[in-house]
Parts: structure tokens; C-alpha cells; sequence
């Protein structure tokens, strides 16, 4: 267990996995019939997409907010 | 019958029994410690439904045990967070934590238990002193700063409580605690008190400037019973308000941008715990069956996994003396077991399906659509993804994953690594058998969380989410993990208003030479006849103008208010 996580090839294989899964959830969108509760649900594949740009959205606000919002850590001691 | 008393005491008795005991048997005594919420809970099974307990005095009744659905439900989970905590806290051989844990979990359940707004009163300062303890017991100068600035805010959150609680007796002459408006006086002051507990937007700061000053097995109790004892409270007196679904919908979405820039993985977590009180506030301000109930169910299975969440991370300060992810990674070659319990932490707070969070917070979801708010589900489900992102991945990559820094501590001692198994089988449970759970809500619905487009959907969300978190990484645009401060509201009592104190106090010498020449000038002929100096005469007159200042300023106010 220990190396596991060190050997490159582990890491290509896990990641390979995961965009399997990845596209096979993109597919499934598109053979299953979900249910519709709202409007906005109905755009073909909404959640795959708006989980997507939601995260990007988030991680490149905070590293704006970041520029705007961080001192030292000692900021609050001096 | 003789177990119809409030649970409260025997957490009392229990630490009266601690303090006195503790110089004859020494720091062993803290091997008894889990059997007090065990025994405790026992008795709060053989409770008959509808016991009661209370006082009167004079024209006031103080009612100390109420019993129904929602305090029971309540009274459960506080239990059995309080067993999980000292199982986790039997290395902790300090007498101010174990006795502030035990006053702790008692003062949480005397407020959950109490009938009236007195009693509340009294437990809700109770809280506010015994946890304080649990921030000053890491003994670092850092921790009694924050321990202080806690317990100012907390005290004052108990002050608002009671100026509301007595304009309500005066107004209806009952201090009976029941659903009520935010309106009036009473109510707004009163749900202002709930709000700084509950840690509503601009009042969250002393939430994440004080729980990871705590020491390991101080944070998991402070993160089990204040803010959750302001959720029931919220559910108990303000269900239906609509304005706490606005407030809700906020609380889930800023900390987590703030959670992803900081570093301290612990204080990462404190800002995920606004976000999921978010969920819950909401609930409860929809007040629907569904979504209290979505509420009250969501905070007993936050307990339990942001409980092992910070636990994971308490085994982590334990070890390695810091939980700062700049300087960590790589734990789990030595730490494989909390490395495994963590995950399944982050799965649940995630709302991973067969996960405790999924069949909780659907439950909120699916009343926010009921009702008709579009755009702020829209903004649950933009937080939603966003938990995953920073909670789910963040503090398992960082900590255990990420780059090797070398470090080789050791795994987390046994007793930890059984409380969080506790957890961890808990959020598992709750996530595969629902029906357990949600037999204890207090109100009746009908629902049921796996079906196709709930699970597709939610896999799809946190999939694609992390698919995000990948590729952020790949390109380099993820932000490094560095030793810093995040400016938040607290910049405000923390460096503005020191800083303009000290301005003020600058100017004030720098004038003062020139003030004094004028005054004693202007006011020569006051003070030779008095026999006044010319100071103390200025001093005088001051001191009457601000006085005058304040009274008029209070006279507009109320005026204003009373109108």
C-alpha cells in the first residue's frame, strides 16, 4: 500500500478509470430518461456541465479573492 | 417515575463528580468518562413521552423538561456525540477539558430540553462559558485571543437572548418558547441571538477564528453542539421565515470560496461547516414538512461527519503538531487507516449516494424546488459541487495525498481510530438505510431518496466536479496551498477598529498641548470661580455634551422604532 500512490502508472490507470466513469455518466444522460423538475434541468447533460463550470467558476473567483484577501500570517499579530 | 428528570444532569453531576474525584484517582477517572452519555442516554429512552419538569417562581415558569419528536431527536444526537467525543478525547489527561466537555454537552442538552426562554437563557451562557474552556485548553497565545474574541460574541449572543426573551414577557406575560415572528421586537432580537450562534452571514467570524485554535478533541466537540443547538432553536421558534432561506442560500455559498484559499485544513473545515448549516437554515426557513425535517436530519448527519472530519484532522495534529496543508501531504503510507476513515467523511459531506449526506441534504433540495426557488437552488446546487471541491477532495488530497513532505508520523492512536470508526459506520448506515433515520423526524412526510434521476444526477454533479478539481491541477490554475491569513469580517474588530483607537489616541496627544491653551482661554472665568482648573472643567463639559449626544441619539432611535 504504501507505494501505491508513488508509481506513476498507478496514478495513469486511476486517473484512466475515473474519465471512464466520467463519460460513461455523460452517456447514461443520454439513454436514461431523468425526470424533470425545472426548465433549466431539461439542457442535455445540465448537471455534468454545471458541476464542471461551477468548480472552475469557484477556484478562479477564491484566486481573485485571493489576490485581494491575503496577508501575512502573522498579519493579526503585529 | 424516578427517571423523569433533565438529561442535563447527569452531565452536571457527572463533572461535580469529576472535579471532586480527580485529585484522589488522578487523570484514570478519564476512562469513565464514555459511560456518562451511555448511562444518560438509557435514561433518556425509559423517559415517558410526555414528562416535564418545572419550576415556578413567582409569576415565572421555568420549564426544564420538554419532551417531543424534535427535542428527542435532538437529545439522541447530542449523546452520541458526546460518547464518540470522549472515546476520541481518553488520551486528553487535562481536567479543564474533560469538566468543559462534560458542562458542555450537558448545558447543549438542558437548551434542547428546556420549555421556556429562561431556561434556554441559562443554557445558552452555560454553552457559551464551558466551551470557551475547550479553546483556552490548547494554551497557545494564539488560542486565548481567539478563546476571548469567542467568548465576547458568545456572551453577547445570550445578552440579545434574554433583552428578547423579557420584551416578550412583557408583551404577552409568557416566556413559553414556541414558534414566533421576526418581526416584532422580541422576535428580531431573539432570532438575532440565534443568528450569531447559527453563524449567519458577517456574525459566522468567531466560528472559524476560534475552532481550530481548539485542541484536537476540543474542535469536535464545539463542532457537535453550539451551532446545532441554534438549528433546533431556528426550527423550534422561526420555522416558515422566509427571510432565513435568503440568509441559508448565502451561508452555503461564501465560505466555500474561502475555503478553497485556505490553508489551515482545520479552518477549512469551520468555513464548510457555515456552508452546511447554510442547507439547513434554509430548510428551516421553507418550513415545510420536507424540509424541516431535510434541517433536522441534515445537522444530526453533520454531527456525525463533520465530526469524523475533523477527527481525521484531529489525528493529524495529534501526530504531526499542525494541520496546515502547505506543509503536509503524503500521510497516508503511515496513516492508511484515518486516511480511509477521512475519505469516508468527505463522501458524506459530499452527498455521495449510499452516503449519510445524499439521503439529508436531497431532502432540502427537494423542498427548495416545491417551493418555487429556482435560482436559489440553483445557487444549493452551485454549493453543493463546491463541498466536494473543497471539503470531499481538498482535505484528503492535501493532507494525506498531494506531494510527500517526508513525513512518516505514526497512525492515529487506537481510541481515536474507534471513534471514528463509530462515525464512519454511522454515516454509512444512515446512508444505506435512510428509514433508520428518518423514523426519528419529528414531522410526517413521505419520501424516499434513491431514485434514478437523484442518484445520475448527483454522480454526474460530483463527478464532473472533480473532473474540474483534475483539470485545474493539470493546468497548473489550481491555487497552491500557502502560509497565510484570509482577511473576513473579524479585520474589523481585529485591525480597523485597534488601529483607529490608536489613531484617535495619536491625534488626541498630538493636540492636546494647543486644546488645553484654548480651553483654559475660553474658560478661565468658570474656573476661577468654582476653583475648578481649566481641565476639569473641560472634562466636565465634555463628558455633559456626549452624555446629551447619546440621549438624543436614543430618543431618535426608539422613536423611530416605536412608530
Amino acid at each position: 500500500m504504501s507505494g501505491f500512490f508513488d508509481k506513476a502508472n498507478h496514478i495513469k490507470w486511476i486517473l484512466r478509470s475515473f474519465y471512464g466513469l466520467c463519460v460513461l455518466l455523460l452517456v447514461l444522460d443520454f439513454l436514461l430518461h431523468r425526470h424533470h423538475y425545472l426548465q433549466i434541468e431539461k439542457i442535455p447533460a445540465f448537471y455534468p456541465l454545471f458541476g464542471f463550470v461551477a468548480c472552475v467558476t469557484l477556484v478562479v473567483v477564491a484566486k481573485w479573492m485571493r489576490r485581494l484577501l491575503k496577508r501575512d500570517e502573522d498579519y493579526y499579530d503585529g | 417515575m424516578m427517571a423523569e428528570y433533565p438529561p442535563f444532569l447527569n452531565f452536571y453531576l457527572a463533572a461535580l463528580f469529576y472535579l471532586l474525584l480527580s485529585p484522589l484517582f488522578g487523570p484514570r477517572l478519564r476512562f469513565l468518562l464514555p459511560l456518562v452519555p451511555l448511562l444518560s442516554l438509557g435514561q433518556l429512552i425509559i423517559l415517558s413521552p410526555d414528562a416535564s419538569w418545572s419550576w415556578q417562581l413567582a409569576s415565572l415558569s421555568m420549564e426544564w423538561l420538554r419532551v417531543d419528536k424534535l427535542s428527542l431527536l435532538f437529545g439522541y444526537l447530542f449523546h452520541l456525540a458526546a460518547f464518540i467525543g470522549f472515546v476520541y478525547a481518553l488520551h486528553v489527561k487535562d481536567t479543564l477539558q474533560q469538566v468543559s466537555a462534560l458542562l458542555y454537552a450537558g448545558s447543549a442538552l438542558g437548551a434542547v430540553f428546556s420549555g421556556d426562554l429562561l431556561s434556554l437563557f441559562l443554557f445558552w451562557e452555560m454553552m457559551a462559558v464551558s466551551s470557551s474552556g475547550l479553546v483556552f485548553a490548547r494554551q497557545t497565545q494564539t488560542a486565548r485571543g481567539a478563546g476571548i474574541r469567542y467568548l465576547i460574541v458568545q456572551v453577547l449572543s445570550g445578552v440579545l437572548l434574554l433583552s428578547g426573551a423579557l420584551v416578550q414577557f412583557q408583551q404577552t406575560g409568557t416566556l413559553r418558547f414556541d414558534a414566533m415572528q421576526a418581526d416584532g421586537i422580541a422576535g428580531g432580537l431573539i432570532l438575532f441571538a440565534f443568528g450569531i450562534k447559527c453563524a449567519f452571514p458577517l456574525l459566522h467570524n468567531w466560528l472559524v477564528d476560534a475552532y481550530p485554535e481548539s485542541t484536537a478533541s476540543g474542535t469536535l466537540f464545539l463542532s457537535a453542539f453550539t451551532t446545532k443547538v441554534a438549528v433546533y432553536a431556528l426550527a423550534r421558534g422561526f420555522a416558515g421565515t422566509e427571510l432565513l432561506v435568503y440568509i441559508g442560500a448565502i451561508m452555503t455559498c461564501f465560505p466555500i470560496f474561502y475555503a478553497v484559499i485556505e490553508n489551515d485544513l482545520r479552518r477549512v473545515l469551520a468555513y464548510s461547516l457555515i456552508n452546511q448549516l447554510g442547507f439547513m437554515v434554509c430548510g428551516v426557513g421553507l418550513g415545510t414538512a420536507l424540509a424541516l425535517n431535510g434541517a433536522v436530519a441534515h445537522a444530526f448527519a453533520d454531527v456525525i461527519f463533520k465530526g469524523l472530519l475533523f477527527m481525521s484532522m484531529g489525528a493529524v495534529l495529534h501526530r504531526v503538531g499542525h494541520t496546515l496543508g502547505s506543509d503536509l501531504g503524503g500521510l497516508h503510507k503511515t496513516m492508511p487507516k484515518s486516511t480511509l476513515l477521512c475519505i469516508i467523511g468527505a463522501g458524506s459531506i459530499s452527498a455521495f449516494p449510499l452516503f449519510s449526506g445524499f439521503v439529508t441534504k436531497s431532502m432540502i433540495m427537494s423542498a427548495m424546488i416545491e417551493a418555487g426557488h429556482d435560482w436559489l437552488w440553483l445557487a444549493l446546487l452551485f454549493a453543493s459541487a463546491g463541498v466536494f471541491h473543497h471539503a470531499g477532495i481538498k482535505i484528503p488530497f492535501f493532507a494525506f495525498f498531494a506531494h510527500d513532505r517526508g513525513l512518516r508520523p505514526k497512525e492515529a492512536p487506537v481510541h481515536m481510530l474507534f471513534a471514528m470508526s463509530m462515525s464512519a459506520f454511522l454515516c454509512l448506515l444512515i446512508g444505506m438505510f435512510p428509514q433508520l433515520l428518518y423514523r426519528l423526524l419529528p414531522w410526517q412526510m413521505n419520501y424516499w431518496p434513491y431514485d434514478l434521476t437523484h442518484t445520475l444526477t448527483q454522480l454526474q454533479l460530483l463527478f464532473f466536479s472533480a473532473l474540474a478539481f483534475v483539470w485545474l491541477n493539470k493546468q497548473g490554475i489550481y491555487p497552491p496551498e500557502l502560509r497565510s491569513v484570509n482577511l473576513d469580517s473579524d479585520w474589523l474588530y481585529r485591525k480597523y477598529l485597534p488601529n483607529m483607537a490608536r489613531w484617535l489616541w495619536s491625534v488626541r496627544e498630538f493636540t492636546q498641548p494647543g486644546i488645553a491653551r484654548v480651553q483654559s482661554v475660553i474658560l478661565r472665568p468658570f474656573s476661577h470661580q468654582s476653583g475648578l482648573t481649566a481641565f476639569d472643567t473641560s472634562q466636565l463639559l465634555l463628558k455633559l455634551l456626549l452624555g446629551l449626544a447619546i440621549l438624543i441619539g436614543i430618543g431618535l432611535l426608539s422613536s423611530d422604532l416605536f412608530n
